[in-house]
């Protein structure tokens, strides 16, 4: 990639930030510079967000018809899934998916309610809710 | 390049932009000490350059897939060149890790951490994914903010001690177990010796030529026939593809990305061992960054159905990659000898 090849496509994704690449100057040594991204990269990051954001929506879904609990939201919603969370919490990951069931969920007490917590960085009180 | 100045204490810490964590930090931690490299130098002098296809290791559920050496090793990697030493330290608690970085801090040491790129605030939303493999500087600390030098990001930043926490010991794939590192001593070379330069370039030679099937260009191959297998109908196969180009460009630098850090090294070893045939080379691998950069916005295209999917046509391009990068290690191993 030559100097005047490097994007500056404006990929949302990275805030406003700029990212160093590598670059061909005239001389054909390589120089850095600063891109403000290249829309390939706002594609698949758009696209990962996307699955994550749909695997939020379809559990919050679940959770109004009260197929799932609202750990089955928090856990999407930190862009997270059942081993992450196991490994987060310590629970085995067979309970995890147990608690993301609504009835077993209502039974777990305040301790096992504060790993939860603890490790979606949540306050309990919100663990136990979905947004409205 | 190599003009050995004075060491300098943490408030005189100046940030520099750099296109990966890794390289980025410990060529920070060199110029820090007074001795002035690049990031390409230190991601080439340590051998960071690499294929890994890692169809076991999960990643929210997709494989690992690295364009570089593992986390520490760009680190690691200039002890020996240079005679630099680094402790590395984990913690059992986010307090005992807390209270030894802060103690660094106090002793005027500028400390390297491991952390997830998760649980860093200063990240914007969309770049936030649980990758734990981020390395950052910590050169300060301010009441209840620390002080950042992150070399993906252009200015430094500020942190909370509570979040920097956090990320410190998230868990997961690769967890960082408040991993923090620090320059116990400084370099002894004054300057890089090309047979340094050589044994380097060697040694990434061997690693992408390696004889085993998740690693170099027989990594590449393997992942080739993975694509082969995905469905060109089901939506799940978006998500592996558009995966591996997430690894490759986001996640630090990526694929293209560190092919140009390392040509931009050889162009550098160059010069400084007088060694044409190296900066012959580093054209070649421009040539085959540019070759990655054609297989992500192919991907991309894909993705956004400006094209159809194609896997098989995806796995013939990467064979392609494999292809290129096979000859061109081939060739670069023999201006070792």
């Amino acid at each position: 990639m030559e100097l005047k090849e490097v994007p500056q496509e404006r990929n949302t994704t990275l805030g406003g930030q700029r990212k160093v690449v590598y670059a061909k100057d005239a001389q054909g040594r390589l120089r850095i510079a600063a891109s403000e991204g290249w829309e390939v990269e706002e594609i698949v990051t758009t696209q990962a967000l996307t699955s994550l954001q749909n695997l939020a929506t379809s559990a919050l879904e679940q959770v109004r018809l009260g197929q799932a609990s609202s750990l089955a939201y928090w856990m999407h919603e930190r862009r997270m899934d059942e081993a992450l969370l196991a490994q987060s919490t310590g629970f085995w990951r067979w309970r995890v998916r147990r608690h993301l069931k609504p009835q077993h969920f209502a039974n777990l007490g305040a301790t096992d309610l504060e790993r939860y917590a603890q490790a979606l960085g949540l306050s309990v009180a919100t663990l136990k809710t979905v947004p409205a | 390049m190599l003009t050995p100045t004075r060491p300098r204490s943490n408030a005189e810490f100046s940030h520099q932009h750099a296109g990966h964590c890794e390289s980025g930090v410990a060529s920070a931690l060199m110029r820090h000490s007074g001795f002035d490299m690049s990031e390409s130098m230190a991601f080439g002098l340590s051998s960071g350059l690499a294929f890994v296809y890692l169809p076991f290791v999960k990643l929210s559920g997709l494989p690992l897939i690295a364009y570089r050496t593992q986390p520490k090793s760009l680190i690691k990697g200039l002890r020996k060149p240079l005679g630099v030493d680094f402790s590395f330290e984990t913690f059992s608690s986010p307090e005992r890790g807390q209270a030894r970085l802060d103690q660094l801090l106090a002793q005027g040491k500028v400390v390297g951490l491991q952390t997830s790129v998760y649980w860093l605030p200063y990240f914007p939303p969309e770049m936030r994914f649980h990758f734990n493999a981020h390395n950052l500087l910590v050169y300060g600390k301010e009441g209840d903010e620390y002080l950042i030098s992150d070399p993906v990001f252009e200015a430094p930043v500020r942190c909370k001690v509570e979040d920097l926490n956090r990320s410190r010991f998230a868990k997961g794939v690769l967890a960082p177990k408040g991993l923090l590192y620090v320059m116990d001593r400084p370099p002894v070379q004054s300057e890089i010796s090309p047979e340094a330069l050589r044994k380097a370039i060697k040694k990434t030679c061997r690693g992408m030529l390696a004889p085993v099937p998740i690693a170099g260009v027989k990594g590449m191959r393997s992942l080739a026939r993975r694509f082969e297998k995905l469905s060109d109908t089901e939506a799940t196969t978006a998500d592996f593809v558009g995966h591996m180009v997430r690894m490759q460009e986001e996640i630090g630098t990526g694929g293209a990305g560190f092919r140009f850090i390392y040509a931009a090294f050889l162009q550098e070893a160059a010069e400084l061992a007088g060694n044409k045939a190296w900066a012959a080379s580093a054209d070649q691998l421009i040539e085959i960054g540019d070759g990655w950069r054609a297989l992500a916005l192919a991907i991309a295209r894909m993705i956004r159905a400006r094209d159809p999917m194609d896997t098989r046509k995806l796995a013939q391009m990467l064979r392609r990659q494999a292809d290129a990068e096979e000859a061109f290690f081939r060739s670069l191993v023999k201006t070792t000898a």
